[in-house]
């Protein structure tokens, strides 16, 4: 039953070694140390969740932050009642964002296109302002939840005394900080890559697919869509909450500002920049938009004097202008741009755009005589 | 108890002017263009950022520095002369008082022709496309468009006088024959909701009036027909899109003295506007004002001490609970057609 | 001689639209096994027919039964997994997927029901309805192109696909709506072989159409629908005979 093909198993296994071997291959881009690398991965889950939703059945949810941010929530209140190790955190908030996610599924999916946009952005919307204001008892409004000394911690009472100092999030007994916390968090990337794939390759995922390639033709096939979309709405909150809890397990602190629309926005960036109905992409995405908002934040004025040195005199100050409106805080222009020319462009993201040059080398490797199939026209409205 | 309502009322009115003004503007482009414009807040920002440099342009100053006089601190004085004022005199004064309202003289054709190029240069090419497609690609826009302004302006709200003499309120109240000095009313708000109401009447009169209109009605309602007909819609369509722009930057400079512009106004201004749209009904105009108000005075009324003792929070979340629950009632919203927007 | 099994059976259906009688008084009987035509000029009401037998408008009176069971008020993937398959008048196919899973899905909706959460099972490992796909495809002569896009498709092949992913359902009724408007003569007549050879697998069908040639060739039984009536009902000879339907029809602007 869990026989996978050949194709599966090899892109399974490259992802798996280009994952651990991460804090390798990333050193000469300078983006090798742990704090950088959790949220490669934390981002990745996040992603690939998202596509499991968007990416398959073509619904696209402006309000998916909500899940993110429960999930943080959860996993702080988990560290503060139960235990601080992470593993009762991470169930607990899976459940707990798995749960929202169906109330919200529930009503949302009752409405498709823009209509069920709008409608996951007014609940997350909701969840993010009461978050800020009527739940400060839960989330501790604008200060965000974090842990203290004084907490419960009902679980770790029960086997002796707590620790003294302050209180981190840890795996049986052993701190999460650093390279350890990102394998734990690669070990939940590779495992959330994994199922992503088995529901793309089972006969569920096809049927997600058919949904988003015609939803006329699934219900006079005899498919109760509902439930289809429901389920896989269902799934990628989950996976949103997982990652909101790895979050929260390398930064026990959970705010508000995680729920608003701004994040939804994020996560669909990256999906459709790396491309959507991947498997692989979303993740690519994810981890280009951290790469270069770490890289481009750093960006000052000072450096980019320095890099435009070889220019002559008022050049290179004209050049230093223009460009620092592009790094640091100006970090989002560029993205938007980015963003913006893949659209117009490259509508299914980088993916397409390796596939569109994998198509060119087969075509000049094969005879002319040879047509080819042409690269799937990015789709007609009607 | 009525003053009371009468005042949440006339509160509510305003930021439902607002919210009207915005939803018309992304109907107009929504119902010709069949383009959903996630731009659109950033035009309305752009259009409080017209406001925000035409002060800026009318006070610039020439600094000159009077070596015979000494400043408190020792240092020679430095004299700053408004350039406007030293050109034009009392006019230049009144100018700068009136900047808000002057600054649409070049609100208008600034937004026009950032709403053409936009549309020849970009949005056009997304007709076919589908709606998913359209959603992103003015999201990037819309994200280029505040960080350039970011950029420019800096991250805080920049506040916009409101000329002296509209400072202060109205008595509405004593104007309607009631006691004196209970309803009063903000007249720059008031004046807000005036200019909205003369903007929303003046888009339904150019629509209702005009040849240009009636083609563009006809084209909301069959656009392959009236292309058949051998009229040039597209260029009617790249000019409602300007007229769109147009209307977001007046309501966003007309908003600059309520409100202080920063460079996310627009983007919290779209949300609710989507909301307000397809509450009223995705296509449909009367529906996109009618919800625009309801959805302003409901959160005013929200937003009273009272009610929030009732409930705690509403204030926070009635727009998106309204529209929920008119999504689940109305599927197409109060005024949406049948058909439109739900593959 | 035994009585006739009668599989739909149309009854008393009236359909109003405001001040327009769309359907009045439709009584239809189709038969197990039988091909039966529905027929009649544009705006007679076929389309209307069509949708209120498949659920999607309901009729202001009277029902349509499907052996015994009400179709009123039941939602598409309910009247499919009732045994009605439907070809559209535009194919309505996955543009986006290959020829075969095309196939696939509706052999999973006939062996998994309206829904089943199988998300760990792999495609790859549904050896049996793959095969069955496969076969169907070899069947409506398509087995060639099973590993290209759907969407690239000519229209007469999205229409034989269409088909087989009817057929491989095994349906108890098959509907269709237009099956060869806005073909080529090629496409037309390649799709009228197809339909006669799944006719003699004993399948019961409805065909609305207004092409006579294909009708004549195709039914055993023909309504001819004028202005939301039935204004004829026969076989293919007594309709063609009738002077009523020569006038409203044959004689009109065909």
């Amino acid at each position: 039953m869990l026989a996978m093909s050949r194709n599966d198993l090899l892109l399974f296994l490259g992802f798996t070694i280009a994952v651990l071997a991460m804090p390798i291959w990333l050193q000469p881009f300078g983006a090798a140390y742990p704090d950088l690398l959790q949220r490669f991965m934390i981002f990745g889950i996040f992603a690939v969740g998202f596509n499991i939703l968007f990416g398959l059945t073509g619904y696209l949810s402006f309000g998916h932050a909500a899940f993110f941010g429960v999930g943080s929530y959860a996993a702080v209140w988990s560290f503060k009642l139960l235990s601080l190790d992470a593993i009762p955190a991470m169930i607990f908030a899976v459940v707990v964002s798995g749960l929202f996610a169906l109330a919200i599924g529930f009503v949302s999916l009752r409405r498709s296109g823009i209509y069920f946009s709008i409608l996951t952005l007014a609940f997350a919307q909701m969840s993010y302002n009461l978050a800020y204001s009527v739940l400060t008892p839960i989330t501790n409004g604008e200060t965000g939840l974090q842990l203290t000394l004084g907490d419960p911690r009902h679980f770790d009472r029960l086997f002796g005394e707590a620790m003294p100092g302050q209180p981190v999030p840890t795996l049986l007994g052993q701190s999460l900080g650093g390279f350890t916390g990102f394998y734990f968090c690669a070990g939940f990337l590779i495992l959330a890559f994994f199922i992503a794939q088995r529901i793309t390759g089972s006969p569920f995922g096809m049927m997600l697919k058919g949904i988003k390639s015609n939803q006329t033709r699934m219900n006079y096939t005899g498919f109760n869509t509902k439930p289809y979309t429901l389920a896989a709405f269902v799934i990628s909150g989950m996976y949103a909450g997982l990652a909101g809890a790895l979050l929260a397990v390398t930064d026990p602190l959970a705010g508000a500002e995680r729920m608003q629309w701004t994040a939804s926005g994020e996560v669909v960036l990256m999906t459709i920049l790396g491309g959507a109905g991947t498997l692989v992409g979303p993740v690519i995405g994810a981890w280009l938009i951290k790469y270069f908002e770490n890289i481009f934040s750093a960006i000052n004025e000072t450096i980019l004097a320095r890099f435009w040195d070889f220019l002559p005199d008022g050049a290179d100050h004209f050049a230093v202008v223009v460009s620092s409106k592009f790094v640091g805080e100006g970090w989002f222009l560029t993205l938007g741009l980015v963003f913006v020319l893949i659209v117009v462009f490259l509508p299914g993201g980088i993916m397409e755009g390796v596939r569109r040059i994998a198509h060119l080398f087969d075509r000049k490797r094969s005879s002319p005589t040879n047509p080819g199939k042409t690269a799937p026209h990015p789709q007609p409205a009607e | 108890m009525f003053e009371v309502i009468f005042l949440q009322f006339l509160n509510g009115l305003d930021k439902g002017a607002a919210y009207a003004l915005i939803a018309l503007g992304l109907t107009l482009v929504f119902g010709t263009l069949g383009v959903v414009n996630f731009a659109h807040g950033a035009l309305f920002m752009l259009g409080a950022f017209c406001a925000v440099l035409f002060r800026q342009l009318l006070t610039l100053e020439t600094v000159t520095i009077d070596p015979t006089k000494l400043s408190p601190w020792g240092q020679p004085l430095e004299v700053r002369a408004p350039l406007v004022q030293a050109w034009f005199g009392d006019f230049g004064a009144v100018l700068v008082n009136y900047s808000v309202p002057a600054s649409i003289i070049i609100t208008i054709p600034i937004m026009l022709l950032l709403g053409i190029l936009l549309e020849r240069g970009i949005i056009k090419h997304f007709y076919k496309r589908p709606h998913a497609e359209q959603i992103l690609v003015t999201f990037g826009l819309a994200i280029v468009a505040q960080e350039v302004i970011k950029s420019f302006f800096g991250p805080n709200p920049i506040p916009q006088p409101m000329p002296t003499d509209l400072r202060g309120a109205a008595d509405i109240g004593a104007f309607l024959g009631m006691q004196a000095n209970v309803i009063t009313y903000p007249i720059w708000r008031l004046i807000y909701f005036l200019f909205s109401a003369a903007i929303i009447g003046g888009v339904f009169a150019f629509l209702q009036f005009t040849t240009f209109g009636m083609v563009v009605r006809a084209g909301m309602a069959d656009r392959e027909t009236v292309g058949l007909l051998g009229i040039n819609i597209d260029r009617r369509f790249t000019i409602m899109f300007g007229l769109a722009a147009v209307v977001a930057g007046l309501a966003g400079v007309m908003y600059t003295p309520l409100l202080p512009p920063n460079y996310h106004i627009g983007m919290d201004f779209l949300v609710l506007s989507f909301v307000v749209v397809v509450v009223g009904g995705m296509g449909s105009l009367p529906g996109a004002v009618a919800a625009g108000f309801l959805l302003g005075i409901l959160q005013s009324f929200a937003s009273m001490t009272q009610v929030k003792a009732l409930i705690p929070g509403i204030d926070q979340i009635i727009i998106y609970l309204v529209a929920v629950v008119i999504l689940l009632v109305l599927p197409r919203g109060l005024f949406g057609r049948r058909g439109v927007m739900e593959a | 001689m035994p009585t006739p099994n009668v599989v739909l059976h149309v009854a008393d259906v009236h359909k109003r639209f405001g001040g327009l009688h769309a359907l009045a008084d439709i009584d239809l009987q189709v038969e197990e096994g039988q091909t039966h035509a529905i027929i009649g000029p544009n705006g007679a009401g076929k389309s209307t027919l069509l949708n209120v037998i498949i659920g999607k408008l309901a009729p202001s009176s009277g029902q349509v039964i499907f052996d015994g069971a009400i179709l009123t008020g039941r939602k598409p993937y309910q009247i499919n997994q009732l045994g009605i398959a439907r070809v559209f008048q535009t194919p309505e196919i996955f543009a986006d997927l290959s020829v075969l899973h095309n196939v696939m899905i509706p052999a999973l909706a006939k062996r998994d029901g309206a829904f089943k959460l199988n998300m760990l099972r792999s495609l790859d490992s549904e050896v049996g309805i793959r095969q069955e796909a496969e076969h169907m495809l070899e069947d409506v002569g398509m087995h060639s192109s099973r590993d290209m896009h759907a969407g690239s498709l000519s229209r007469g092949d999205k229409r034989r696909m269409e088909l087989a992913m009817c057929l491989i359902q095994h349906p108890r009724l098959l509907l269709l709506d237009e099956p060869t408007a806005g073909m080529s003569r090629h496409d037309t007549n390649t799709t009228i072989e197809l339909l006669k050879k799944i006719k003699s697998r004993g399948m019961t069908k409805v065909i609305i159409e207004h092409d006579m040639h294909v009708v004549f060739s195709l039914a055993d039984k023909i309504s001819v629908l004028a202005q939301g009536r039935i204004i004829a009902d026969g076989t293919p000879d007594q309709v063609r005979g009738n002077p009523k339907v020569q006038e409203a029809y044959l004689g009109g602007t065909h």
